[in-house]
């Protein structure tokens, strides 16, 4: 607790880090998810010559749900395994929220690029503007980390955790995800940045609105 | 010594409107100890667990050196140490890992390869040092009730609360537990949830919580 909140964010992300390492309590689910994820829209797309407009959807489909399978373990491993009593008597909430969200971005960028190079390489998906579908991508990405782990935070303490994440997920990532699919759709097809500039500002903003919420409302559903 | 002192208000706690104890007042203050007893299902370690800042109460007031504990639990949590059945410390980490861990948190050290003396110390008083490189999930129950005893007081606290400190102890676990608690009664405040004759016996005071129902 006298600790400052950096340094304890930094101490929780790398214990969970350490802790994920050992054992792989998300990495092999996930992968293993990736891996249906990705073949199933192989198997369903055929030899079929499909559109970016299609694929986007289908790419971030991938992303969302994997996310989301991998994402909202971060609090409900800490409750099933009765270790959240431990953490929240000897950290800081804030530091508590920032070493999950530091966890989260770490595990979600990596699933994302594993996703990236396996829906290229499997379909016929081509990036006309790299620069603004990687801009889009990593904001898309920070976006979903935010609103996730709050989320998480909040179905650990329910009682049917599975089947919660969803219901509440949906609503409150609908406007990321319809933007971000967007935006990765125009520049996938060419369009230029400077374009793609409404859509950034969307997902900036909707960054930073979650995120504040997130740091408002986590220490009331942490302490309860 | 610490001079901390512990003041209850008419303190009362429901479950869905089930009252489990109301109207408990009380006042500890540094160097005194307190058992509190009552058959099993009767709230003892919701008192505990109300009175570590873990459950909120649903009526009364319980502060610390006159600050409201419910205002800021963070603070109450950097003067407490806890020992309960309710919760485990991270199998997949080794003892030391746990510990050093825990310190860390609950202290301002930030060097990276400043050697834990107190982890190591801690380890050895709980007779866990030549384990301390084993993973969690390969200790007996008994030495994981050991190193939570040593989490427990990790931040030397000024308040010590036990839940049913013998579970799973042997009588050299036992003697360890004891020698621990007396060291901390002699400096601040040690509440233990018990039934058992000789735990009463490390205390001064007793309370049973059915008297307050």
């Amino acid at each position: 607790m006298k600790g400052n909140i950096l340094n304890s964010s930094l101490l929780i992300f790398k214990k969970d880090l350490k802790s994920e390492l050992r054992t792989r309590y998300v990495i092999n689910s996930l992968l293993m998810f990736v891996l249906v994820t990705i073949s199933v829209i192989r198997f369903a797309l055929g030899d079929e010559k499909t559109e970016n407009e299609l694929l986007t959807g289908l790419l971030w489909i991938s992303i969302f749900f994997s996310t989301s399978n991998g994402l909202s373990r971060t609090f409900v491993k800490e409750e099933e395994r009765e270790t959240s009593i431990v953490l929240k008597l000897s950290s800081d909430s804030t530091a508590v929220l920032t070493g999950k969200i530091l966890f989260n971005l770490v595990l979600s960028f990596a699933l994302n690029i594993l996703i990236l190079i396996l829906f290229i390489l499997i379909t016929d998906y081509s990036v006309k503007n790299v620069t603004g579908f990687l801009i889009t991508v990593i904001i898309g990405n920070f976006g979903l980390v935010a609103a996730s782990t709050i989320i998480a935070a909040i179905i650990s303490k329910a009682n049917s955790k599975g089947t919660l994440y969803p219901v509440l997920s949906f609503p409150v990532l609908l406007p990321l995800l319809i933007t971000v699919i967007n935006a990765t759709k125009l520049a996938s097809l060419g369009v230029g940045t400077e374009k793609l500039y409404g859509e950034i500002t969307i997902l900036v903003s909707y960054t930073i609105v979650i995120t504040v919420v997130s740091y408002m409302l986590f220490r009331f559903v942490w302490e309860d | 010594m610490s001079n901390v002192e512990i003041v209850c208000n008419k303190l009362s706690k429901s479950f869905s409107g089930k009252s489990i104890f109301k109207n408990l007042d009380l006042k500890i203050s540094a160097k005194e100890s307190l058992t509190v007893t009552g058959r099993n299902g009767t709230g003892k370690s919701t008192l505990i667990k109300v009175l570590a800042g873990l459950l909120l109460q649903s009526k009364g007031s319980i502060s610390i050196n006159e600050n409201n504990v419910s205002l800021r639990r963070e603070n109450w949590f950097a003067k407490t140490g806890l020992l309960s059945p309710y919760f485990n410390l991270y199998d997949e980490l080794t003892g030391f890992e746990n510990l050093d861990f825990f310190y860390r948190l609950k202290s301002d050290v930030k060097d990276e390869n400043e050697n834990p003396e107190t982890v190591n110390s801690l380890l050895q008083e709980v007779n866990l040092f030549d384990k301390r490189n084993e993973q969690v999930k390969n200790y007996s129950s008994g030495m994981k009730q050991r190193l939570k005893l040593a989490f427990a007081v990790i931040n030397k606290p000024d308040i010590l609360f036990m839940d049913e400190p013998r579970s799973n102890l042997d009588k050299y676990g036992i003697e360890i537990m004891n020698r621990i608690a007396l060291q901390h009664k002699e400096r601040g405040i040690l509440i233990i949830a018990t039934n058992d004759e000789e735990d009463k016996q490390l205390c001064d005071n007793s309370l049973n919580i059915e008297d307050y129902k």
